[in-house]
Protein backbone atom coordinates (compact mmCIF):
# COMPACT_ATOMS: atom_id res chain seq x y z
CA UNK A 1 0.00 0.00 0.00
CA UNK A 2 1.08 3.19 -0.74
CA UNK A 3 1.84 4.75 2.38
CA UNK A 4 2.77 8.71 0.92
CA UNK A 5 -1.23 8.88 -0.25
CA UNK A 6 -3.33 10.01 2.23
CA UNK A 7 -6.44 8.73 0.05
CA UNK A 8 -5.22 5.40 0.22
CA UNK A 9 -5.53 4.66 3.57
CA UNK A 10 -8.89 6.30 3.87
CA UNK A 11 -9.95 4.14 1.09
CA UNK A 12 -8.32 0.66 2.91
CA UNK A 13 -9.78 1.86 6.51
CA UNK A 14 -13.43 2.18 5.62
CA UNK A 15 -13.95 -0.78 4.01
CA UNK A 16 -12.37 -2.82 7.23
CA UNK A 17 -14.64 -1.22 9.07
CA UNK A 18 -17.80 -1.84 7.66
CA UNK A 19 -16.44 -5.21 7.18
CA UNK A 20 -15.68 -6.20 11.04
CA UNK A 21 -19.49 -4.92 11.52
CA UNK A 22 -20.91 -7.38 9.52
CA UNK A 23 -18.57 -10.43 10.62
CA UNK A 24 -19.17 -9.75 14.03
CA UNK A 25 -23.27 -9.74 13.15
CA UNK A 26 -22.39 -13.01 11.30
CA UNK A 27 -20.19 -14.47 13.76
CA UNK A 28 -23.16 -13.72 16.33
CA UNK A 29 -25.96 -14.94 14.32
CA UNK A 30 -23.58 -18.77 13.16
CA UNK A 31 -23.21 -19.00 16.95
CA UNK A 32 -26.50 -18.86 18.02
CA UNK A 33 -27.84 -20.93 15.01
CA UNK A 34 -24.83 -23.26 16.09
CA UNK A 35 -26.07 -23.19 20.20
CA UNK A 36 -29.81 -23.53 18.94
CA UNK A 37 -29.44 -27.02 17.00
CA UNK A 38 -26.92 -28.28 19.99
CA UNK A 39 -29.60 -27.57 22.33
CA UNK A 40 -31.41 -29.45 20.23
CA UNK A 41 -29.48 -31.87 19.49
CA UNK A 42 -28.75 -32.05 23.21
CA UNK A 43 -32.15 -33.01 24.34
CA UNK A 44 -32.80 -35.77 21.47
CA UNK A 45 -29.45 -37.24 21.59
CA UNK A 46 -29.61 -37.81 25.66
CA UNK A 47 -33.45 -38.73 25.31
CA UNK A 48 -32.40 -41.56 23.08
CA UNK A 49 -29.56 -42.42 24.71
CA UNK A 50 -31.63 -42.94 28.04
CA UNK A 51 -33.98 -45.14 26.68
CA UNK A 52 -31.20 -47.07 24.58
CA UNK A 53 -29.62 -47.79 27.70
CA UNK A 54 -32.76 -48.59 30.04
CA UNK A 55 -34.25 -50.10 27.15
CA UNK A 56 -32.11 -52.65 26.24
CA UNK A 57 -31.32 -54.43 29.52
CA UNK A 58 -34.57 -55.53 29.67
CA UNK A 59 -34.31 -57.03 26.56
CA UNK A 60 -34.92 -60.92 26.17
CA UNK A 61 -36.27 -63.86 24.21
CA UNK A 62 -39.24 -64.16 27.19
CA UNK A 63 -39.63 -60.40 26.23
CA UNK A 64 -41.17 -61.23 23.09
CA UNK A 65 -42.72 -64.18 23.59
CA UNK A 66 -44.14 -63.99 27.52
CA UNK A 67 -47.40 -61.54 28.24
CA UNK A 68 -47.01 -58.89 30.74
CA UNK A 69 -46.57 -60.36 34.41
CA UNK A 70 -49.13 -59.43 37.00
CA UNK A 71 -48.48 -56.24 40.07
CA UNK A 72 -44.73 -56.78 41.11
CA UNK A 73 -44.15 -60.62 39.83
CA UNK A 74 -40.82 -61.21 38.07
CA UNK A 75 -40.23 -62.08 34.93
CA UNK A 76 -42.75 -61.80 31.45
CA UNK A 77 -42.36 -59.71 28.37
CA UNK A 78 -44.98 -57.71 26.43
CA UNK A 79 -45.80 -60.06 23.69
CA UNK A 80 -49.55 -59.37 24.06
CA UNK A 81 -48.76 -55.38 24.17
CA UNK A 82 -46.94 -55.92 20.39
CA UNK A 83 -49.21 -58.40 19.18
CA UNK A 84 -51.72 -55.79 20.42
CA UNK A 85 -50.27 -52.60 18.45
CA UNK A 86 -50.14 -54.89 15.58
CA UNK A 87 -53.46 -55.35 15.25
CA UNK A 88 -54.36 -52.24 16.07
CA UNK A 89 -52.21 -50.21 14.11
CA UNK A 90 -53.47 -52.61 11.13
CA UNK A 91 -56.94 -51.84 11.68
CA UNK A 92 -56.22 -48.15 11.94
CA UNK A 93 -54.02 -48.45 8.69
CA UNK A 94 -56.58 -50.40 6.83
CA UNK A 95 -59.57 -48.20 8.18
CA UNK A 96 -57.87 -44.73 6.93
CA UNK A 97 -56.23 -45.93 4.06
CA UNK A 98 -59.14 -45.87 1.43
CA UNK A 99 -61.28 -43.54 2.76
CA UNK A 100 -58.03 -40.65 2.89
CA UNK A 101 -57.00 -41.77 -0.48
CA UNK A 102 -60.37 -41.43 -2.12
CA UNK A 103 -60.93 -37.95 -0.15
CA UNK A 104 -57.58 -36.57 -0.95
CA UNK A 105 -58.45 -37.52 -4.80
CA UNK A 106 -61.77 -36.34 -4.90
CA UNK A 107 -60.36 -33.04 -3.27
CA UNK A 108 -57.20 -32.92 -5.76
CA UNK A 109 -59.16 -34.11 -8.77
CA UNK A 110 -62.81 -33.53 -8.48
CA UNK A 111 -63.31 -30.91 -6.08
CA UNK A 112 -60.26 -28.75 -6.71
CA UNK A 113 -61.50 -25.05 -6.02
CA UNK A 114 -65.52 -25.74 -5.20
CA UNK A 115 -66.83 -24.83 -1.63
CA UNK A 116 -67.75 -28.06 -1.05
CA UNK A 117 -64.33 -28.83 -1.48
CA UNK A 118 -62.63 -26.03 0.74
CA UNK A 119 -65.06 -26.62 3.64
CA UNK A 120 -63.43 -30.54 3.43
CA UNK A 121 -60.48 -28.96 3.39
CA UNK A 122 -60.70 -26.37 6.19
CA UNK A 123 -62.53 -29.56 8.24
CA UNK A 124 -60.28 -31.66 7.70
CA UNK A 125 -56.88 -29.38 8.86
CA UNK A 126 -58.73 -29.21 11.76
CA UNK A 127 -58.69 -32.77 12.17
CA UNK A 128 -54.95 -32.66 11.67
CA UNK A 129 -54.16 -31.07 14.48
CA UNK A 130 -57.52 -31.58 16.84
CA UNK A 131 -55.91 -33.33 20.60
CA UNK A 132 -56.15 -36.66 20.20
CA UNK A 133 -57.82 -37.16 23.61
CA UNK A 134 -60.60 -35.46 21.87
CA UNK A 135 -61.01 -38.22 19.32
CA UNK A 136 -60.79 -41.03 22.09
CA UNK A 137 -63.55 -39.41 24.12
CA UNK A 138 -65.56 -39.48 20.41
CA UNK A 139 -65.13 -42.63 19.82
CA UNK A 140 -65.59 -43.72 23.28
CA UNK A 141 -69.00 -42.22 22.69
CA UNK A 142 -69.77 -43.36 19.60
CA UNK A 143 -68.34 -47.09 20.09
CA UNK A 144 -67.72 -48.43 23.47
CA UNK A 145 -70.46 -46.91 25.28
CA UNK A 146 -73.32 -48.50 23.48
CA UNK A 147 -71.24 -52.02 22.53
CA UNK A 148 -70.97 -51.91 26.44
CA UNK A 149 -67.42 -52.97 26.62
CA UNK A 150 -63.85 -51.62 25.59
CA UNK A 151 -62.88 -53.23 22.43
CA UNK A 152 -59.99 -53.34 19.52
CA UNK A 153 -62.53 -52.69 17.18
CA UNK A 154 -63.24 -48.96 19.22
CA UNK A 155 -59.17 -48.65 19.59
CA UNK A 156 -58.59 -49.08 15.52
CA UNK A 157 -61.23 -46.69 14.61
CA UNK A 158 -59.75 -44.13 17.03
CA UNK A 159 -55.96 -44.61 15.35
CA UNK A 160 -57.93 -44.47 11.76
CA UNK A 161 -59.68 -41.08 13.00
CA UNK A 162 -56.28 -39.82 13.32
CA UNK A 163 -54.52 -41.44 10.37
CA UNK A 164 -57.20 -40.39 7.76
CA UNK A 165 -56.60 -36.72 7.71
CA UNK A 166 -52.90 -37.09 7.73
CA UNK A 167 -53.42 -39.38 4.19
CA UNK A 168 -56.04 -36.90 2.97
CA UNK A 169 -53.48 -34.16 3.42
CA UNK A 170 -50.46 -36.44 1.63
CA UNK A 171 -52.88 -37.60 -1.11
CA UNK A 172 -53.99 -34.12 -2.03
CA UNK A 173 -50.46 -32.24 -1.96
CA UNK A 174 -48.83 -35.30 -4.22
CA UNK A 175 -51.91 -35.49 -6.69
CA UNK A 176 -51.44 -31.54 -6.66
CA UNK A 177 -48.19 -31.96 -8.07
CA UNK A 178 -49.02 -34.17 -10.72
CA UNK A 179 -48.80 -31.65 -13.78
CA UNK A 180 -51.91 -30.88 -15.24
CA UNK A 181 -51.10 -31.10 -18.96
CA UNK A 182 -50.69 -35.20 -17.92
CA UNK A 183 -54.39 -34.94 -17.16
CA UNK A 184 -54.94 -32.97 -20.28
CA UNK A 185 -53.30 -35.63 -22.05
CA UNK A 186 -55.04 -38.45 -20.87
CA UNK A 187 -58.17 -36.56 -21.72
CA UNK A 188 -57.23 -35.93 -25.21
CA UNK A 189 -56.61 -39.33 -25.78
CA UNK A 190 -60.32 -39.88 -25.21
CA UNK A 191 -60.07 -41.05 -21.65
CA UNK A 192 -62.85 -40.88 -19.67
CA UNK A 193 -61.45 -38.70 -15.90
CA UNK A 194 -62.27 -41.87 -13.74
CA UNK A 195 -59.44 -43.71 -15.96
CA UNK A 196 -56.89 -41.13 -15.98
CA UNK A 197 -56.93 -40.83 -12.63
CA UNK A 198 -56.56 -44.57 -12.15
CA UNK A 199 -53.61 -45.08 -14.70
CA UNK A 200 -52.31 -41.71 -14.64
CA UNK A 201 -52.32 -39.21 -12.02
CA UNK A 202 -52.29 -42.24 -9.03
CA UNK A 203 -49.42 -44.03 -10.62
CA UNK A 204 -47.48 -40.40 -11.17
CA UNK A 205 -47.84 -39.58 -7.47
CA UNK A 206 -47.86 -43.16 -5.78
CA UNK A 207 -44.28 -42.94 -4.22
CA UNK A 208 -45.54 -39.90 -2.73
CA UNK A 209 -49.47 -41.45 -1.79
CA UNK A 210 -47.28 -44.65 0.02
CA UNK A 211 -45.05 -42.22 2.08
CA UNK A 212 -48.19 -40.30 3.11
CA UNK A 213 -49.65 -44.36 4.40
CA UNK A 214 -46.47 -45.14 6.00
CA UNK A 215 -45.95 -41.73 8.32
CA UNK A 216 -49.65 -41.98 9.27
CA UNK A 217 -48.65 -45.68 10.29
CA UNK A 218 -45.38 -44.24 12.31
CA UNK A 219 -47.63 -41.49 13.77
CA UNK A 220 -50.60 -43.97 15.00
CA UNK A 221 -48.04 -46.73 16.03
CA UNK A 222 -47.34 -44.59 18.89
CA UNK A 223 -50.40 -42.70 20.14
CA UNK A 224 -51.49 -43.07 23.33
CA UNK A 225 -54.30 -41.08 24.09
CA UNK A 226 -56.99 -42.26 21.81
CA UNK A 227 -56.41 -45.72 23.11
CA UNK A 228 -56.94 -44.73 26.79
CA UNK A 229 -60.81 -44.88 26.25
CA UNK A 230 -61.20 -47.07 23.28
CA UNK A 231 -59.03 -50.15 23.64
CA UNK A 232 -57.62 -49.61 26.92
CA UNK A 233 -55.11 -52.26 27.99
CA UNK A 234 -55.46 -56.04 29.01
CA UNK A 235 -52.07 -57.94 31.31
CA UNK A 236 -52.83 -60.54 29.07
CA UNK A 237 -53.88 -62.13 25.77
CA UNK A 238 -56.72 -60.11 24.28
CA UNK A 239 -59.66 -62.22 23.18
CA UNK A 240 -59.69 -63.27 19.55
CA UNK A 241 -63.03 -60.82 18.89
CA UNK A 242 -61.06 -58.31 20.12
CA UNK A 243 -63.71 -57.77 22.76
CA UNK A 244 -62.57 -55.81 26.22
CA UNK A 245 -59.67 -54.46 26.74
CA UNK A 246 -56.69 -54.82 23.78
CA UNK A 247 -52.95 -54.62 25.59
CA UNK A 248 -50.86 -52.23 23.38
CA UNK A 249 -47.23 -50.79 23.73
CA UNK A 250 -48.52 -47.11 24.31
CA UNK A 251 -50.88 -47.64 27.11
CA UNK A 252 -48.43 -50.47 28.74
CA UNK A 253 -45.70 -47.82 28.56
CA UNK A 254 -48.29 -45.23 30.26
CA UNK A 255 -49.21 -47.63 32.83
CA UNK A 256 -46.00 -49.55 33.94
CA UNK A 257 -43.75 -46.74 33.82
CA UNK A 258 -46.36 -44.78 36.51
CA UNK A 259 -46.14 -48.15 38.45
CA UNK A 260 -44.20 -48.48 41.53
CA UNK A 261 -42.54 -52.51 40.30
CA UNK A 262 -39.29 -52.51 38.95
CA UNK A 263 -40.06 -54.97 36.23
CA UNK A 264 -43.13 -53.18 35.25
CA UNK A 265 -40.70 -49.89 34.99
CA UNK A 266 -37.90 -52.21 32.55
CA UNK A 267 -40.60 -53.53 30.72
CA UNK A 268 -41.39 -50.17 30.15
CA UNK A 269 -38.91 -49.22 28.98
CA UNK A 270 -38.07 -51.72 26.70
CA UNK A 271 -41.29 -50.83 24.91
CA UNK A 272 -40.68 -47.59 24.86
CA UNK A 273 -37.24 -48.24 22.59
CA UNK A 274 -39.45 -50.77 20.38
CA UNK A 275 -41.91 -48.50 19.46
CA UNK A 276 -39.06 -45.80 18.61
CA UNK A 277 -37.20 -48.14 16.69
CA UNK A 278 -40.36 -49.04 14.83
CA UNK A 279 -41.22 -45.38 14.13
CA UNK A 280 -37.62 -44.45 12.85
CA UNK A 281 -37.28 -47.21 10.55
CA UNK A 282 -40.55 -46.72 9.22
CA UNK A 283 -39.54 -42.79 8.73
CA UNK A 284 -36.39 -44.50 6.95
CA UNK A 285 -38.66 -46.34 4.75
CA UNK A 286 -40.72 -43.66 3.90
CA UNK A 287 -37.83 -41.48 2.95
CA UNK A 288 -36.60 -44.78 0.87
CA UNK A 289 -39.78 -44.58 -1.01
CA UNK A 290 -39.75 -40.98 -1.96
CA UNK A 291 -36.04 -40.80 -2.96
CA UNK A 292 -36.70 -44.51 -5.38
CA UNK A 293 -36.44 -43.02 -8.65
CA UNK A 294 -38.58 -46.03 -9.91
CA UNK A 295 -41.65 -46.11 -7.45
CA UNK A 296 -42.01 -42.33 -9.73
CA UNK B 1 -44.23 0.79 -47.28
CA UNK B 2 -42.71 -2.30 -48.45
CA UNK B 3 -40.79 -3.58 -45.39
CA UNK B 4 -38.19 -6.83 -47.00
CA UNK B 5 -40.17 -10.03 -45.42
CA UNK B 6 -38.26 -11.99 -42.93
CA UNK B 7 -38.27 -15.15 -44.26
CA UNK B 8 -37.06 -16.20 -47.81
CA UNK B 9 -38.01 -17.78 -50.62
CA UNK B 10 -35.27 -20.01 -50.13
CA UNK B 11 -36.99 -21.27 -46.40
CA UNK B 12 -40.19 -21.35 -48.35
CA UNK B 13 -39.35 -23.63 -51.30
CA UNK B 14 -38.66 -27.34 -50.51
CA UNK B 15 -42.16 -27.71 -48.64
CA UNK B 16 -45.26 -28.98 -50.82
CA UNK B 17 -47.28 -26.01 -52.18
CA UNK B 18 -50.69 -25.22 -50.60
CA UNK B 19 -53.44 -27.54 -52.19
CA UNK B 20 -56.43 -24.80 -51.95
CA UNK B 21 -58.76 -27.70 -54.04
CA UNK B 22 -58.31 -30.10 -50.73
CA UNK B 23 -61.92 -30.42 -49.51
CA UNK B 24 -62.37 -28.99 -46.09
CA UNK B 25 -62.10 -31.02 -42.85
CA UNK B 26 -62.53 -28.62 -40.00
CA UNK B 27 -64.35 -25.44 -40.71
CA UNK B 28 -65.01 -22.69 -38.26
CA UNK B 29 -67.80 -20.78 -38.17
CA UNK B 30 -68.70 -17.42 -36.25
CA UNK B 31 -66.62 -19.30 -33.17
CA UNK B 32 -66.62 -17.45 -30.05
CA UNK B 33 -64.74 -17.97 -26.92
CA UNK B 34 -64.93 -16.94 -23.46
CA UNK B 35 -62.49 -17.39 -20.38
CA UNK B 36 -65.29 -16.63 -17.64
CA UNK B 37 -66.00 -13.31 -18.35
CA UNK B 38 -63.10 -12.67 -20.46
CA UNK B 39 -63.63 -12.79 -24.39
CA UNK B 40 -60.71 -15.07 -26.18
CA UNK B 41 -61.77 -15.26 -29.79
CA UNK B 42 -64.17 -12.86 -31.78
CA UNK B 43 -66.38 -14.70 -34.55
CA UNK B 44 -63.41 -16.91 -35.69
CA UNK B 45 -64.05 -18.02 -39.35
CA UNK B 46 -61.44 -20.29 -40.83
CA UNK B 47 -60.92 -23.67 -42.41
CA UNK B 48 -58.95 -26.53 -42.40
CA UNK B 49 -57.96 -28.73 -45.32
CA UNK B 50 -57.36 -32.54 -45.62
CA UNK B 51 -54.07 -33.62 -45.65
CA UNK B 52 -52.33 -30.20 -45.46
CA UNK B 53 -50.53 -28.75 -42.47
CA UNK B 54 -52.20 -24.90 -40.96
CA UNK B 55 -49.88 -23.22 -38.87
CA UNK B 56 -51.64 -20.56 -35.83
CA UNK B 57 -48.97 -18.18 -35.47
CA UNK B 58 -49.50 -14.91 -33.37
CA UNK B 59 -48.07 -12.66 -30.00
CA UNK B 60 -48.48 -14.41 -26.92
CA UNK B 61 -52.16 -14.65 -25.66
CA UNK B 62 -53.56 -14.03 -29.65
CA UNK B 63 -55.74 -16.97 -28.64
CA UNK B 64 -54.10 -19.31 -31.28
CA UNK B 65 -53.61 -22.46 -28.21
CA UNK B 66 -57.46 -21.57 -27.31
CA UNK B 67 -58.27 -22.28 -30.80
CA UNK B 68 -56.31 -25.13 -31.07
CA UNK B 69 -57.98 -26.16 -27.64
CA UNK B 70 -61.22 -26.02 -29.48
CA UNK B 71 -60.67 -28.88 -31.61
CA UNK B 72 -61.07 -31.60 -28.76
CA UNK B 73 -62.88 -29.58 -26.76
CA UNK B 74 -60.09 -30.18 -24.22
CA UNK B 75 -61.08 -26.83 -23.03
CA UNK B 76 -64.34 -28.74 -21.25
CA UNK B 77 -62.09 -30.02 -18.85
CA UNK B 78 -62.14 -26.36 -17.00
CA UNK B 79 -65.83 -25.38 -16.00
CA UNK B 80 -65.16 -21.81 -16.30
CA UNK B 81 -64.53 -22.18 -20.26
CA UNK B 82 -66.85 -22.25 -23.21
CA UNK B 83 -67.35 -21.89 -26.55
CA UNK B 84 -69.91 -20.58 -28.92
CA UNK B 85 -70.18 -20.64 -33.13
CA UNK B 86 -69.44 -23.70 -34.37
CA UNK B 87 -66.77 -25.96 -35.48
CA UNK B 88 -68.02 -28.84 -38.39
CA UNK B 89 -65.60 -31.73 -38.44
CA UNK B 90 -66.43 -33.36 -41.64
CA UNK B 91 -69.91 -31.60 -41.39
CA UNK B 92 -70.82 -32.21 -38.04
CA UNK B 93 -70.77 -29.50 -35.40
CA UNK B 94 -68.52 -30.72 -32.31
CA UNK B 95 -69.91 -27.87 -30.22
CA UNK B 96 -73.20 -29.81 -29.44
CA UNK B 97 -73.48 -31.17 -26.34
CA UNK B 98 -74.59 -34.72 -28.02
CA UNK B 99 -72.11 -35.32 -29.45
CA UNK B 100 -69.45 -38.11 -27.49
CA UNK B 101 -65.94 -36.69 -26.12
CA UNK B 102 -64.63 -39.34 -26.18
CA UNK B 103 -65.18 -40.16 -29.62
CA UNK B 104 -64.36 -36.94 -30.49
CA UNK B 105 -60.64 -37.26 -28.60
CA UNK B 106 -60.46 -40.41 -30.73
CA UNK B 107 -60.72 -39.00 -33.68
CA UNK B 108 -58.93 -35.35 -33.02
CA UNK B 109 -55.16 -36.17 -31.47
CA UNK B 110 -53.66 -33.50 -29.18
CA UNK B 111 -49.78 -33.13 -29.13
CA UNK B 112 -48.74 -30.62 -26.16
CA UNK B 113 -45.94 -28.53 -25.63
CA UNK B 114 -43.98 -30.07 -23.01
CA UNK B 115 -43.98 -33.88 -23.58
CA UNK B 116 -46.24 -35.66 -21.44
CA UNK B 117 -44.99 -39.24 -21.25
CA UNK B 118 -47.93 -41.38 -18.94
CA UNK B 119 -45.36 -43.05 -15.95
CA UNK B 120 -45.83 -46.50 -17.82
CA UNK B 121 -44.06 -48.46 -20.14
CA UNK B 122 -43.09 -47.27 -23.59
CA UNK B 123 -45.33 -50.37 -25.06
CA UNK B 124 -47.66 -49.12 -22.24
CA UNK B 125 -47.83 -45.37 -23.49
CA UNK B 126 -48.56 -46.11 -26.74
CA UNK B 127 -51.30 -48.80 -26.40
CA UNK B 128 -53.03 -46.90 -23.43
CA UNK B 129 -55.29 -45.41 -25.93
CA UNK B 130 -55.56 -48.35 -28.22
CA UNK B 131 -56.67 -49.98 -24.22
CA UNK B 132 -59.55 -47.59 -23.75
CA UNK B 133 -62.40 -48.66 -25.85
CA UNK B 134 -60.83 -51.50 -28.09
CA UNK B 135 -60.46 -55.15 -27.17
CA UNK B 136 -57.59 -56.26 -29.31
CA UNK B 137 -55.74 -59.30 -29.02
CA UNK B 138 -51.92 -59.17 -28.16
CA UNK B 139 -50.41 -59.73 -31.55
CA UNK B 140 -52.87 -57.31 -32.75
CA UNK B 141 -51.53 -54.91 -30.16
CA UNK B 142 -48.02 -55.49 -30.73
CA UNK B 143 -48.48 -55.03 -34.11
CA UNK B 144 -49.95 -51.36 -33.62
CA UNK B 145 -47.57 -50.71 -31.28
CA UNK B 146 -45.05 -51.02 -34.02
CA UNK B 147 -46.76 -49.34 -36.82
CA UNK B 148 -47.06 -46.09 -34.50
CA UNK B 149 -43.74 -46.00 -33.03
CA UNK B 150 -42.63 -46.37 -36.98
CA UNK B 151 -44.59 -44.11 -38.03
CA UNK B 152 -42.84 -41.61 -34.81
CA UNK B 153 -39.74 -42.55 -36.07
CA UNK B 154 -39.01 -43.71 -32.99
CA UNK B 155 -39.43 -47.13 -33.33
CA UNK B 156 -35.28 -48.36 -34.24
CA UNK B 157 -34.36 -46.30 -30.67
CA UNK B 158 -36.77 -47.92 -28.24
CA UNK B 159 -37.50 -51.22 -30.15
CA UNK B 160 -35.24 -53.46 -27.52
CA UNK B 161 -36.39 -51.31 -24.47
CA UNK B 162 -40.45 -51.09 -24.58
CA UNK B 163 -40.79 -52.44 -21.40
CA UNK B 164 -38.95 -49.40 -19.56
CA UNK B 165 -40.66 -46.51 -18.35
CA UNK B 166 -41.47 -43.79 -20.94
CA UNK B 167 -40.08 -41.10 -18.37
CA UNK B 168 -36.26 -42.89 -19.24
CA UNK B 169 -36.26 -41.18 -22.23
CA UNK B 170 -34.73 -37.66 -23.74
CA UNK B 171 -37.27 -35.07 -23.90
CA UNK B 172 -37.45 -35.30 -28.14
CA UNK B 173 -37.85 -39.25 -28.28
CA UNK B 174 -40.44 -38.23 -25.30
CA UNK B 175 -42.25 -36.11 -27.63
CA UNK B 176 -42.11 -38.43 -30.29
CA UNK B 177 -43.67 -41.27 -28.27
CA UNK B 178 -46.89 -38.48 -27.63
CA UNK B 179 -46.47 -38.45 -31.16
CA UNK B 180 -46.96 -42.56 -31.31
CA UNK B 181 -48.85 -42.36 -28.77
CA UNK B 182 -51.74 -40.44 -30.53
CA UNK B 183 -51.43 -41.83 -34.15
CA UNK B 184 -51.96 -45.33 -32.42
CA UNK B 185 -55.44 -44.06 -32.25
CA UNK B 186 -55.08 -43.27 -36.03
CA UNK B 187 -57.07 -39.92 -35.66
CA UNK B 188 -58.03 -37.84 -38.43
CA UNK B 189 -56.77 -34.74 -37.22
CA UNK B 190 -53.50 -33.81 -35.30
CA UNK B 191 -53.25 -31.03 -32.89
CA UNK B 192 -49.55 -29.40 -32.16
CA UNK B 193 -49.34 -26.82 -29.43
CA UNK B 194 -45.97 -25.81 -29.72
CA UNK B 195 -44.79 -29.34 -29.96
CA UNK B 196 -40.71 -28.31 -30.33
CA UNK B 197 -40.80 -25.18 -27.98
CA UNK B 198 -39.26 -27.26 -25.22
CA UNK B 199 -36.77 -29.15 -27.19
CA UNK B 200 -33.27 -28.73 -28.45
CA UNK B 201 -32.79 -27.99 -32.34
CA UNK B 202 -31.86 -31.64 -33.64
CA UNK B 203 -35.17 -33.16 -31.85
CA UNK B 204 -37.03 -30.01 -33.55
CA UNK B 205 -35.94 -30.72 -36.94
CA UNK B 206 -36.67 -34.53 -36.03
CA UNK B 207 -40.46 -33.75 -34.95
CA UNK B 208 -40.59 -31.42 -38.19
CA UNK B 209 -39.41 -33.88 -40.99
CA UNK B 210 -42.06 -36.14 -38.72
CA UNK B 211 -44.88 -33.64 -39.21
CA UNK B 212 -44.08 -33.69 -42.93
CA UNK B 213 -44.21 -37.07 -43.47
CA UNK B 214 -47.56 -37.66 -41.05
CA UNK B 215 -49.42 -34.79 -43.39
CA UNK B 216 -49.45 -37.32 -45.93
CA UNK B 217 -52.16 -39.35 -43.87
CA UNK B 218 -53.47 -36.96 -41.35
CA UNK B 219 -55.15 -33.32 -41.36
CA UNK B 220 -52.82 -31.38 -38.83
CA UNK B 221 -53.22 -28.29 -36.98
CA UNK B 222 -49.92 -26.48 -35.73
CA UNK B 223 -49.56 -23.32 -32.92
CA UNK B 224 -46.31 -22.05 -32.77
CA UNK B 225 -44.20 -19.13 -31.60
CA UNK B 226 -41.43 -19.79 -34.07
CA UNK B 227 -42.22 -18.20 -38.26
CA UNK B 228 -39.45 -19.89 -39.80
CA UNK B 229 -41.06 -23.38 -38.52
CA UNK B 230 -44.07 -22.01 -39.66
CA UNK B 231 -42.88 -20.88 -43.21
CA UNK B 232 -41.03 -24.57 -43.39
CA UNK B 233 -43.83 -27.29 -42.32
CA UNK B 234 -46.95 -25.30 -43.21
CA UNK B 235 -49.31 -25.34 -46.31
CA UNK B 236 -51.57 -22.67 -44.79
CA UNK B 237 -50.65 -19.64 -42.02
CA UNK B 238 -53.28 -17.92 -39.41
CA UNK B 239 -52.06 -15.10 -38.07
CA UNK B 240 -54.03 -14.05 -35.06
CA UNK B 241 -53.98 -11.02 -33.18
CA UNK B 242 -56.36 -10.26 -29.80
CA UNK B 243 -58.75 -12.79 -30.43
CA UNK B 244 -59.33 -12.24 -34.29
CA UNK B 245 -58.41 -14.21 -36.86
CA UNK B 246 -56.46 -11.25 -38.95
CA UNK B 247 -55.29 -13.34 -42.04
CA UNK B 248 -55.63 -16.37 -43.27
CA UNK B 249 -54.13 -18.06 -46.64
CA UNK B 250 -51.69 -20.52 -48.43
CA UNK B 251 -48.35 -19.84 -46.33
CA UNK B 252 -46.47 -18.33 -49.33
CA UNK B 253 -49.07 -15.21 -49.78
CA UNK B 254 -49.01 -15.18 -46.04
CA UNK B 255 -44.97 -14.80 -46.06
CA UNK B 256 -44.23 -13.15 -49.15
CA UNK B 257 -46.96 -10.84 -49.65
CA UNK B 258 -49.17 -10.21 -46.61
CA UNK B 259 -52.56 -8.19 -47.53
CA UNK B 260 -52.70 -6.93 -43.56
CA UNK B 261 -50.08 -4.37 -42.44
CA UNK B 262 -50.42 -5.92 -38.82
CA UNK B 263 -49.68 -9.62 -40.74
CA UNK B 264 -46.91 -7.79 -42.45
CA UNK B 265 -45.29 -5.81 -38.91
CA UNK B 266 -45.61 -9.18 -36.93
CA UNK B 267 -43.77 -11.44 -40.16
CA UNK B 268 -40.90 -8.65 -40.19
CA UNK B 269 -40.98 -8.93 -36.64
CA UNK B 270 -42.01 -5.11 -35.76
CA UNK B 271 -43.61 -6.26 -32.66
CA UNK B 272 -44.76 -9.53 -31.13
Amino acid sequence: MDATNPLSDVRAAAPIRVRSGRRIADRVLRVSCLVATLIGAVVLGSILLMLILEGVKGFSPGLFVEPTPGPGSDGGGIANAILGSLVLTLIGIVVATPIGVMAGTYLAEYGRTSKLADLIRFLNDILLSAPSILIGLFVYTLMVRPMGTYSGWAGGVALAIIATPVIVRTTEDMLRLVPGSLREAGAALGAPPSRVILSVTWRAASAGIVTGIILALARIAGETAPLLFTALNNNSWFSPTLMGGVANLPVMIYQFALSPYPNWQSLAWSGALLITVTILALSVVARLVIKNPKAR
Amino acid sequence: MNAAPAITTAQLSGRSQADETAPVRIAVKNLNFYYGTFHGLKSINLDFRDRQVTALIGPSGCGKSTLLRTFNRIYSLYPEQRAEGEILLDGRNILDQKVDLNDLRARVGMVFQKPTPFPMSIYDNVAFGLRLYEKLPKAELDLRVEESLRKAALWDEVKDKLKQSGMGLSGGQQQRLCIARTVAQRPEVILFDEPTSALDPISTGRIEELIEQLRNEFTIAIVTHNMQQAARISQFTAFMYLGELVEFGPTNRIFMNPEKRQTQDYITGRFG
